[in-house]
C-alpha cells in the first residue's frame, strides 16, 4: 500500500492544476457557506443624526441629573454609527447602502423626556424615528432588530431609573426624610413616625374617649399603610421587568453562529476534497486501466480501497487542519481540545474517503466520479443543514434517517462539539463514522467487483 | 513450460471453458484465437493464476501478465512506472530488474520520458516491459497489439520473437489471423469455450481449406462445427 500511495502522490504532485483546484474549489465553497449562515457583520453600519442641540442632552429624574448622551453611547456599543448633520443626509447614507439603517433624534427629544418625567407630567413622549433599506429583507431584519433591542434596552433602563426613584420616594414615604421639589427641600414625618405619634397621643386620652378611639382608628391606618408599603420595591421591581427570561437550550450546545460556521465551513471542505479526490484517484487507475493488473495479484481489492481512503482522508486532513489554524485567527477555537478536534477530523476524512471511493467504484472514468461525487455531496450538506421546525416531523425524522447515512452530520456533530468545546463527548459521533468508513468499503468493494 | 488438462470453468449455469487441453514448451509462441466470447482471456487468467478452474489442471512456471490495453501510469516516467510494479511484485532487486526490462524492451533512451509523452506502441512496450519484471519464463499477452499501427505493431512482435528465441513461453490471445500465422508456432482454436483446433498455422490452414481467403474460410470452418 506504501508504494500505491506514493504513487499517488507524485502523480497529485505533477498535476498542479488539479491540486490547486482540488483545494481552492472546496475552501472557497466552504467559506462562501460559513460566510452565509454566520452572524453576519458583528455591528451593523447606523446613520445617526442627533439634533438635541449641545448642552440640552441632560434630564431630570427625582431630582437626580441624567444625560441622554449615556443612552446613545448604549446604542453605539452594538451598531458603528456615521454620524451625519441632518436627516437628509442620514437617509441618503441608507439609500446609497453605505449605512443599513439610519436612527435620528429630534431636537425636542429631550425636552419632551424632561417634560414626561416631571412630577407634573407630560402626556407628549418624545420619539426617534428609525429608518431601514427594505432592499435585503435579511439585513433589514438583522438592523432592525439591532436597533430595536437597544432601545428596548435604553427604554427598560430609563424605566428602571424612574421604578429606583419612586421607591426612593416611597421609602421617604414610609420612613421619613427630605424630598426636593420645585427647587425647595420639603422635610416629610414618614408613616412610620407619625404612627407612632399618633399612638403616643392615643395613649394619653382616656379610655373609651371618642378622640382616643379616632386617632387609634387613624394609627391602624398608618400601619396598615407602613405593612403594605414595605413590599413595594419588590412589586415595583416587578412593574420594571415582569418576566425574567432564564434561557436552557435543549439538544445540543450552546455554540455561538460564527463559531457553528466555522465548524459547517471545515466539514464541507473536508467532504469536497475526500470525495472528489477518493472517487477520482480510484476512478483514474480504471481509466489507466492499471486497476484490473494490480488487483491480478499485485494488490488486494481492499488494499487498493484502502490506500484511496487513506490518500484522500491524509490530504483532506492536512487541508482542514490548516484551515482550521487559519480560521482561528478570526473566530475564537478551542485549542484546548486540540487533540479532539483532529481526532474528529481524521474521523471525518476517513469516512467521507470511504464515501469517496464507494462514488468511484460506481464510475469507470475520472470525470463520471468526479461529477458523480460533487452531485452527491451538496445535497447531502443540505440535508444536515435542514433545522427541525421547518419541515414537518415526519420529513424532518426522515432527514435525520438519511442524514445519518452519510458522514457530514456526525462530522459536523463531532467538529461542533470539539472545535466549540460544548462539553458533548465526541466519541459518539467518531464511532458512527468510524461505522460508515466500514460500510462505505463494503459497498465499494462490491461496486469494484464489477469491474475484475 | 506451460501445460493445461481437461480445464472446464463454470460461471454459474454458464461454460466459458470446456476440457480446454494443450501444452507450450519453452519458447513456443501460441496464439490463442478465436471469436467473442470463445474463452480467451478466461484461459488466460486461469493460466496467469487468477482465475481458478472448476475443474481439470494447470502447470506452470511462474507468469507474466500484459494486458490489452497498456495499464501504465500517464503522469509518471517510464522508470518510474516499472519501479513501481517492480516494487508490488517483490521483486528482489528493484534496480537491477527495471535496468533489464528497459534494455530487454528498448526503451533505456526513453526511461525518463513521462508515459503520456510516448507514443502508442512505445506504452505498449512498457506494458509489456511490466510483465516481464519479474523475469518471467511465460508471458501471457492478451491481445498485444490490437490497438497499434502496422509499425509499431511490426516493432511489438520483433520484440516478442526475440523474447521467445531466448526461451521465454508466449502465450498470447488475439482475433488477427493473419497475425496468428505470422508469429505463433501453433495455435489454439476456441469457440463457445470449446477447443476446436491445436496445430501449427499450416495445419489450420489446411484444416479450414482455403488458400485465397483465409479469414473468410475460418469463419465457414467455425459455422460448420456450430459456432
Amino acid at each position: 500500500m506504501r508504494w500505491l500511495l506514493l504513487k499517488d502522490l507524485q502523480i497529485l504532485r505533477r498535476s498542479p492544476l488539479l491540486v490547486t483546484l482540488l483545494v481552492a474549489y472546496p475552501v472557497l465553497v466552504a467559506l462562501l457557506i460559513g460566510f452565509s449562515i454566520s452572524g453576519g457583520p458583528d455591528k451593523p453600519t447606523v446613520a445617526f443624526y442627533n439634533g438635541v442641540p449641545p448642552g440640552e442632552t441632560t434630564f431630570d429624574v427625582g431630582g437626580q441629573q441624567r444625560d441622554a448622551s449615556a443612552f446613545a453611547d448604549q446604542l453605539f456599543d452594538a451598531v458603528e454609527p456615521i454620524r451625519v448633520s441632518s436627516r437628509e443626509e442620514a437617509i441618503e447614507k441608507v439609500e446609497s447602502g453605505e449605512a443599513l439603517g439610519a436612527l435620528i433624534v429630534p431636537a425636542d427629544a429631550t425636552e419632551k423626556l424632561r417634560d414626561s418625567l416631571s412630577l407634573t407630567g407630560s402626556p407628549e413622549r418624545p420619539q426617534v424615528e428609525v429608518i431601514y433599506n427594505g432592499e435585503d429583507p435579511v439585513k433589514r431584519r438583522f438592523v432592525e432588530s439591532t436597533i430595536e433591542s437597544r432601545l428596548a434596552e435604553a427604554n427598560q433602563a430609563l424605566s428602571g431609573e424612574i421604578t429606583k426613584i419612586g421607591a426612593q420616594y416611597l421609602d421617604i414615604l414610609l420612613k421619613g426624610g427630605t424630598i426636593d421639589l420645585f427647587l425647595q427641600q420639603f422635610d416629610v414625618l414618614g408613616l412610620e413616625r407619625s404612627e407612632q405619634i399618633l399612638r403616643d397621643r392615643a395613649a394619653a386620652l382616656p379610655r373609651g374617649s371618642e378622640a382616643r378611639e379616632e386617632l387609634e382608628r387613624v394609627a391602624r391606618f398608618a400601619g396598615l399603610a407602613v405593612d403594605n408599603l414595605d413590599l413595594s420595591d419588590a412589586i415595583l421591581a416587578s412593574i420594571g421587568e415582569p418576566v425574567i427570561v432564564k434561557q436552557t437550550v435543549l439538544d445540543g450546545a450552546d455554540t455561538p453562529l460564527d463559531s457553528f460556521a466555522v465548524a459547517v465551513a471545515v466539514t464541507v471542505s473536508l467532504m469536497f476534497v475526500t470525495v472528489l479526490l477518493a472517487a477520482g484517484m480510484l476512478a483514474l487507475e480504471r481509466e489507466e486501466h492499471a486497476f484490473g493488473r494490480l488487483v491480478r495479484g499485485l494488490v488486494t481489492h481492499l488494499e487498493l480501497l484502502a490506500e484511496k481512503v487513506v490518500l484522500a482522508a491524509l490530504c483532506a486532513f492536512a487541508l482542514a487542519a490548516v484551515m482550521v489554524a487559519g480560521l482561528s485567527a478570526f473566530v475564537s477555537i478551542a485549542w484546548s481540545q486540540a487533540p479532539l478536534w483532529l481526532l474528529a477530523l481524521l474521523a471525518g476524512a476517513l469516512a467521507f474517503s470511504a464515501l469517496g471511493v464507494a462514488v468511484g467504484g460506481l464510475a469507470r472514468e475520472v470525470r463520471a466520479a468526479s461529477l458523480l461525487a460533487f452531485l452527491l455531496s451538496l445535497p447531502i450538506a443540505f440535508l444536515a443543514l435542514v433545522p427541525s421546525g421547518t419541515v414537518s416531523n415526519t420529513l424532518y425524522d426522515v432527514i435525520q434517517v438519511v442524514s445519518a447515512a452519510f458522514p457530514f452530520k456526525p462530522t459536523l456533530e463531532a467538529l461542533d462539539r470539539t472545535l466549540n468545546d460544548t462539553g458533548e463527548s465526541v466519541l459518539g459521533p467518531v464511532a458512527h463514522l468510524l461505522a460508515l468508513v466500514a460500510a462505505y468499503l463494503a459497498v465499494a468493494r462490491v461496486a469494484v467487483r464489477r469491474f475484475d | 513450460m506451460i501445460a493445461a488438462d481437461s480445464v472446464t470453468k463454470r460461471y454459474g449455469a454458464r461454460e466459458a471453458l470446456r476440457g480446454v487441453s494443450f501444452e507450450a514448451p519453452a519458447g513456443e509462441r501460441l496464439a490463442v484465437i478465436g471469436p467473442n466470447g470463445a474463452g480467451k482471456t478466461t484461459l488466460l487468467s486461469i493460466l496467469g493464476g487468477i482465475v481458478e478452474p472448476t475443474s481439470g489442471t494447470v502447470e506452470m512456471e511462474r507468469t507474466g501478465w500484459v494486458p490489452q490495453e497498456p495499464a501504465v501510469y500517464g503522469k509518471l516516467s517510464v522508470a518510474e512506472n516499472l519501479r513501481l510494479f517492480a516494487r508490488l511484485e517483490k521483486v528482489a532487486d528493484v534496480a537491477d530488474a527495471v535496468v533489464r526490462a528497459l534494455d530487454q524492451t528498448g526503451l533505456t533512451e526513453r526511461a525518463g520520458d513521462e508515459l503520456s509523452t510516448l507514443s502508442g506502441g512505445n506504452r505498449q512496450r512498457v506494458n509489456i516491459a511490466i510483465g516481464l519484471l519479474g523475469q518471467p519464463p511465460v508471458l501471457l499477452l492478451d491481445e498485444p497489439s490490437s490497438a497499434l499501427d502496422p509499425r509499431h505493431r511490426q516493432r511489438v512482435w520483433s520484440f516478442l520473437d526475440r523474447l521467445a528465441a531466448e526461451g521465454t513461453t508466449i502465450v498470447f490471445a488475439t482475433h488477427d489471423l493473419a497475425e496468428a500465422a505470422r508469429h505463433a508456432d501453433r495455435v489454439l482454436v476456441l469457440a463457445d469455450g470449446e477447443l476446436l483446433f491445436g496445430g501449427t498455422p499450416d495445419e489450420l490452414e489446411t484444416t479450414v481449406g482455403a488458400a485465397k481467403d483465409f479469414e473468410a474460410a475460418f469463419v465457414e470452418y467455425l459455422r460448420e462445427r456450430g459456432h
